[in-house]
């Protein structure tokens, strides 16, 4: 296998699905190939990273305006 | 009325998130969640139960968060289509190994400038398709049906999206000394 056949299928081994084909295939490659196997915990990590920081927060006094904005627009509706 | 008040309630912190994701502006994304929620309010008789109320709300939200880009862009076409036929990030370049924990290297505001700042980097038909996936935990499918692109399109742009993350991130995370005195140094944290 290939470094560009195993980042065709990085996205199956993210998402740790049990039903890939090639999943032999792909350990197979990741044991030899140190480039591949830093490409996948990392871009992992990405994502792990992501999801544990909210970059987006939504204040509380913001949150209360918006949502009397919100509601006082549906009830003139 | 109070059901709906419910729903609001539930959904409002998300439909601000992708709204920012997208927008990357706080006041368009403020305004995003009163026309999304209002829309959806005016439109809640033609929701039909073949899809969750949450995806045919994040829909919504994405529509109006592009009409919001469009404007913004003195009305230059913003599509979930744009600037997706790159072939930056298909292929990695940065090889190095990551820190054993990159975010030990920053405190908590400072790592949320690096994120907010590497994720805007990237075109908006990415970052919406990482926010619905990776952020908001939508799957596949979901993410497909609500931004109508088909499977293969949603997997293809989640793959190249979180390349380019990993990619960009690499300059504030690499193993050793460089790494993040290198980034601050070239300014790239405020």
């Amino acid at each position: 296998m290939t470094c560009t056949e195993f980042l065709a299928q990085l996205d199956e081994m993210l998402d740790q699905d049990a039903a890939i084909p090639l999943r032999a295939d792909l350990e197979e490659h990741l044991r030899e190939c140190e480039h591949c196997e830093i490409t996948l915990n990392t871009t992992r990590k990405t994502i792990e990273i992501y999801r544990s920081h909210e970059i987006y927060a939504l204040p509380d006094d913001l949150r209360e305006r918006l949502h009397a904005a919100i509601m006082a627009k549906c009830r003139k509706c | 009325m109070a059901a709906f008040e419910k729903l609001v309630r539930q959904y409002d912190r998300q439909v601000f998130r992708i709204a920012q994701h997208i927008v990357q502006n706080r006041e368009d994304a403020e305004d995003v969640v009163q026309d999304a929620f209002l829309k959806a309010y005016e439109k809640l008789d033609q929701f039909q139960g073949n899809s969750k109320f949450y995806t045919w709300l994040v829909r919504i939200a994405v529509n109006e968060s592009l009409m919001r880009l469009r404007k913004r862009r003195t009305g230059r076409m913003v599509s979930i289509d744009e600037d997706v036929e790159t072939e930056e990030g298909s292929m990695p370049r940065d090889l190095a190994d990551w820190s054993p924990d990159p975010e030990a290297l920053y405190g908590q505001s400072e790592m949320a400038d690096i994120l907010r700042k590497t994720i805007q980097g990237l075109p908006p038909g990415f970052r919406v398709v990482f926010a619905l996936r990776d952020v908001e935990g939508l799957s596949t499918e979901e993410t497909a049906e609500t931004l109508g692109l088909s499977v293969p399109a949603v997997k293809s742009r989640l793959l190249r999206a979180r390349l380019q993350l990993r990619e960009r991130l690499s300059r504030y995370f690499k193993k050793g000394m460089g790494g993040a005195q290198e980034a601050l140094a070239q300014g790239g944290v405020k």
